[in-house]
C-alpha cells in the first residue's frame, strides 16, 4: 500500500469517503436540482426580493422537506447527516432558500411529529411534506429575542378551546403561509409555554410582511399578529410543555444551519479562488499573491475542519447521542467562519465583488442573519460558557 | 414488455480529468464517479414507458468494480426494478461488453434493450451495434424519440442530413442520443426505496467470456494547450498574415 495520497484542494480530508451511497446519492439529488433550478433564480430573487412560493411544492415533489420524517407521515425518513447534506447544497445557493426549507422542516414539521397528536401528524404532515402547505414558526417577539421566556403572547381558556392575543416578530415564511405553530403562555396550564396550530384565514390572525430587509431578500419574512385568535382545544400539541419544546425545533433547524453555512462559505471560497485565478493585475493573476493564498488557506482551513464537526455531531445525532451543546458550538463556530470567509471573499473581489452578478455579497449580507437567528453567536458563547462552568451569565 | 438496462460506472462528467503522470491513463483516485449521462438517458426512457404502462419491468445491468454498485443504486432510485451487477477487475474492452450482455439477454430474454449509445470516458460507441450483430437483433441506434406499439418500436434517428425514421421488430437493441429525453431528479424517498430493490452480484468471469484486453493502450496525453493569438496593426498586416496562413 502507497503511504502518501494525492491531495485534493476541494475536500481535502477526503470527507466523500466518509459518506454511505445513499448519503452520497441524496447529497447529488439535492445539488442536481438546487444548481439547475435554484441558481439561476436567485440572483434576480435577491435583486426584487421576491419569493417564489413554488419552490415549496418543487421541494416536496423531490422529498427535501421533512427529510427525517418518517415515510408514513409524507417523510422520508433519512438520517440527519442526510439533512444536514441537503441543507449544505441548498445554502451553497442561497442562505434564503435554505432558510424556507429549514423552517418548513424543523421548525413546523418535526415540532407537529414530535409534540402533536396522531390526527395533527396525519392532518397537516403530509401537506406540508409535498410543499401544498406552506409553515411558519412563532417563538421570537419584538421583545423577546434571546430571551424567548419574556414572551407576552397569551392563550386564555375559554370553551371549546382557546383564545390567543400577541404579536410574534421576524417569522420566516408568515405572510405566504398556511400553517402557523405558535408559542404562547398558556393561563391554563399554568401560564407555562404551550404550542398551538394556527390556519390562514382563522379571525384575527394577520401576517404582514416585514418591508426593508437588506439580507436573505430570496426568503420573505414576516410578523404574526393575534388579534382574539379563537382556536380549538385540538390546535394544542399535546407533547410539549415549556421551552424545551421549541428548543426540541431549534435544536434541530440550528444542526442545519451549521451545515447549511459551509455551503455558503463554500460557495465564497470557490468563487474567491477562482476569481484569484482570472483576474490579472500587475501582468499577474491575483492568487500569485501571499495575501490572497492567506486568505484561500484560511478558508479552506475553516470549510474542512467545520464540516468535519458537522458530520461528526450529525452521526452523533443519528446514534441518539447528540447534546445539544454540541449543536450551539458548530452552529456558532460554523457561522461565525461562514461569514468571515464571505467578507473576505467580497474583498478578494474587489470592486467586483459589490455586485450582484457575482454571488459573494449576497451571501455576506445573508449570513449577518444566519450569524443572528436560531441563536445569535453570543448566545452559544454562553451556553457553551455555562455548560463548562456551571454559571450561567444571560442576566 | 421487459426491458434491458446496460449503464455503466464513468468519471463524473463534471470532473477535470487529469492524465497520469506516467501516461498510462486518467487518474481515478479519489475521482467523482457517476452513471455515465447516456446511460441516464436511457434509464430514464426504460422508466417512461413503464409508467406509460408500455413497460412491466426494467432491470438494470453493469459491468465493472463492486462500487458499480452505486451507479445500479441511481438506476434503482430513478425507477428501475431491479439489477444485476457482473464484477469484474479488468475494464472489459466493447465486444467483451457485448458477450456478457449477450448472456444476460439470454438469461432475462428482455423485449428490448435500451442503452446509452456510448460512454463518455471510452467513446467507443460500440457496444450497443456489437450486442445486436452477436444476438443477430436488428438494432436502432441514437434515438432522439422512441414510439413502442404492437411489437414494434418506431425510432427516430439523429442523421448527418436530418431526421431519420426506423421501424423495429422486437426484441431490439435500441441506443440513445443526448435529445431523447432530460433524466430526472431521483427523489429522496425513491432513494430510501431502492435501497431495498435486489441487486444480483455474479462474477463477470463464470460466464466463459475472454475479458482479457484485445487492444493496447500506448499512450494518454493531455489535449495540446492553446497557443495565444497576435495582435496586428493594420488591415494590411492582417491580410498578409492570413495569405501567410494560406486561408485566403
Amino acid at each position: 500500500m502507497a503511504d502518501k495520497n494525492k491531495f485534493n484542494w476541494e475536500d481535502p480530508f477526503l470527507f466523500e469517503q466518509q459518506l454511505t451511497d445513499e448519503e452520497k446519492m441524496i447529497r447529488d439529488s439535492a445539488n442536481a436540482y438546487c444548481q439547475s433550478a435554484l441558481q439561476p433564480r436567485v440572483r434576480d430573487a435577491f435583486r426584487k426580493e421576491y419569493t417564489d412560493p413554488a419552490i415549496f411544492t418543487e421541494m416536496g415533489e423531490l422529498g427535501l422537506l421533512g427529510v427525517t420524517v418518517p415515510e408514513e407521515y409524507g417523510g422520508v425518513g433519512a438520517s440527519y447527516v442526510s439533512y444536514g447534506l441537503v441543507a449544505r447544497e441548498v445554502e451553497r445557493v442561497d442562505s434564503g432558500y435554505r432558510s424556507m426549507m429549514s423552517v418548513q422542516s424543523s421548525l413546523v414539521m418535526y415540532p407537529i411529529y414530535a409534540y402533536g397528536s396522531e390526527e395533527q401528524r396525519k392532518k397537516y404532515l403530509p401537506k406540508l411534506a409535498t410543499g401544498e402547505y406552506i409553515g411558519c414558526f412563532g417563538l421570537t417577539e419584538p421583545d423577546a429575542g434571546s430571551d424567548p421566556g419574556g414572551m407576552k403572547t397569551k392563550a386564555t381558556k375559554v370553551d371549546g378551546g382557546y383564545v390567543i392575543n400577541g404579536a410574534k416578530m421576524w417569522i420566516s415564511n408568515s405572510p405566504i403561509a398556511d400553517v402557523f405553530v405558535v408559542w404562547a403562555k398558556s393561563d391554563a396550564h399554568d401560564g407555562k409555554i404551550r404550542g398551538f396550530i394556527l390556519e390562514k384565514g382563522m379571525k384575527g390572525l394577520s401576517a404582514p410582511k416585514i418591508e426593508g430587509k437588506l439580507s436573505l431578500r430570496a426568503s420573505i419574512t414576516g410578523e404574526i399578529v393575534m388579534d382574539n385568535v379563537e382556536v380549538p382545544e385540538d390546535a394544542l400539541l399535546p407533547n410539549a410543555e415549556g421551552l424545551s419544546g421549541p428548543f426540541g425545533c431549534l435544536n434541530r433547524a440550528r444542526y442545519g444551519i451549521a451545515w447549511g453555512v459551509m455551503g455558503a462559505a463554500e460557495a465564497c471560497w470557490h468563487a474567491a479562488r477562482q476569481y484569484g485565478l482570472d483576474r490579472k493585475q500587475f501582468n499577474r493573476p491575483l492568487a500569485n499573491n501571499q495575501l490572497y493564498q492567506a486568505k484561500l488557506t484560511e478558508m479552506m482551513t475553516e470549510i474542512t475542519l467545520g464540516l468535519q464537526a458537522c458530520l461528526r455531531v450529525g452521526r452523533l445525532f443519528d446514534e441518539h447521542n447528540m447534546a445539544p451543546e454540541m449543536i450551539s458550538l458548530i452552529k456558532r463556530n460554523n457561522c461565525g467562519k461562514a461569514l468571515n470567509i464571505a467578507r473576505m471573499a467580497r474583498d478578494m473581489h474587489g470592486g467586483n465583488g459589490i455586485s450582484d452578478e457575482f454571488p459573494v455579497m449576497r451571501h455576506m449580507v445573508n449570513l449577518e442573519t444566519v450569524n443572528t437567528y436560531e441563536g445569535a453567536y453570543d448566545v452559544h458563547t454562553l451556553i457553551l460558557g455555562r455548560a463548562q462552568t456551571g454559571l450561567q451569565a444571560f442576566f | 414488455m421487459k426491458i434491458l438496462v446496460p449503464v455503466k460506472r464513468v468519471i463524473d462528467y463534471n470532473v477535470k480529468v487529469r492524465v497520469k503522470t506516467d501516461e498510462t491513463g486518467v487518474d481515478l483516485a479519489n475521482v467523482k464517479m457517476s452513471m455515465n449521462p447516456f446511460c441516464e438517458i436511457a434509464v430514464e426512457e426504460a422508466v417512461r414507458l413503464k409508467e406509460k404502462g408500455i413497460a412491466t419491468e426494467v432491470v438494470a445491468v453493469s459491468i465493472g468494480v463492486t462500487p458499480a454498485q452505486e451507479t445500479l443504486r441511481t438506476a434503482l432510485a430513478m425507477g428501475a426494478d431491479r439489477a444485476i451487477l457482473l464484477t469484474t477487475d479488468v475494464d472489459p474492452e466493447p465486444l467483451a461488453v457485448a458477450k456478457l450482455l449477450k448472456a444476460v439477454f439470454e438469461e432475462e430474454k428482455p423485449d428490448a434493450v435500451i442503452m446509452g449509445k456510448q460512454a463518455i470516458d471510452g467513446d467507443n460507441n460500440a457496444t450497443g451495434q456489437m450486442l445486436a450483430a452477436l444476438l443477430d437483433l436488428p438494432q436502432a441506434t441514437f434515438a432522439s424519440e422512441v414510439v413502442v406499439e404492437g411489437g414494434k418500436a418506431k425510432v427516430t434517428r439523429e442523421v448527418d442530413g436530418g431526421l431519420q425514421t426506423l421501424e423495429v421488430a422486437l426484441p431490439a437493441i435500441i441506443t440513445v442520443d443526448l435529445r431523447l429525453n432530460e433524466p430526472r431528479f431521483a427523489s429522496l424517498p425513491n432513494i430510501m426505496k431502492a435501497k431495498k430493490k435486489p441487486i444480483d452480484i455474479k462474477e463477470a468471469s463464470a460466464y466463459g467470456v475472454d475479458l482479457a484486453p484485445h487492444l493496447k493502450v500506448t499512450k494518454v496525453t493531455e489535449p495540446p494547450k492553446r497557443s495565444a493569438g497576435i495582435k496586428v496593426e493594420s488591415v494590411g498586416e492582417l491580410v498578409a498574415k492570413l495569405k501567410d496562413a494560406g486561408v485566403i
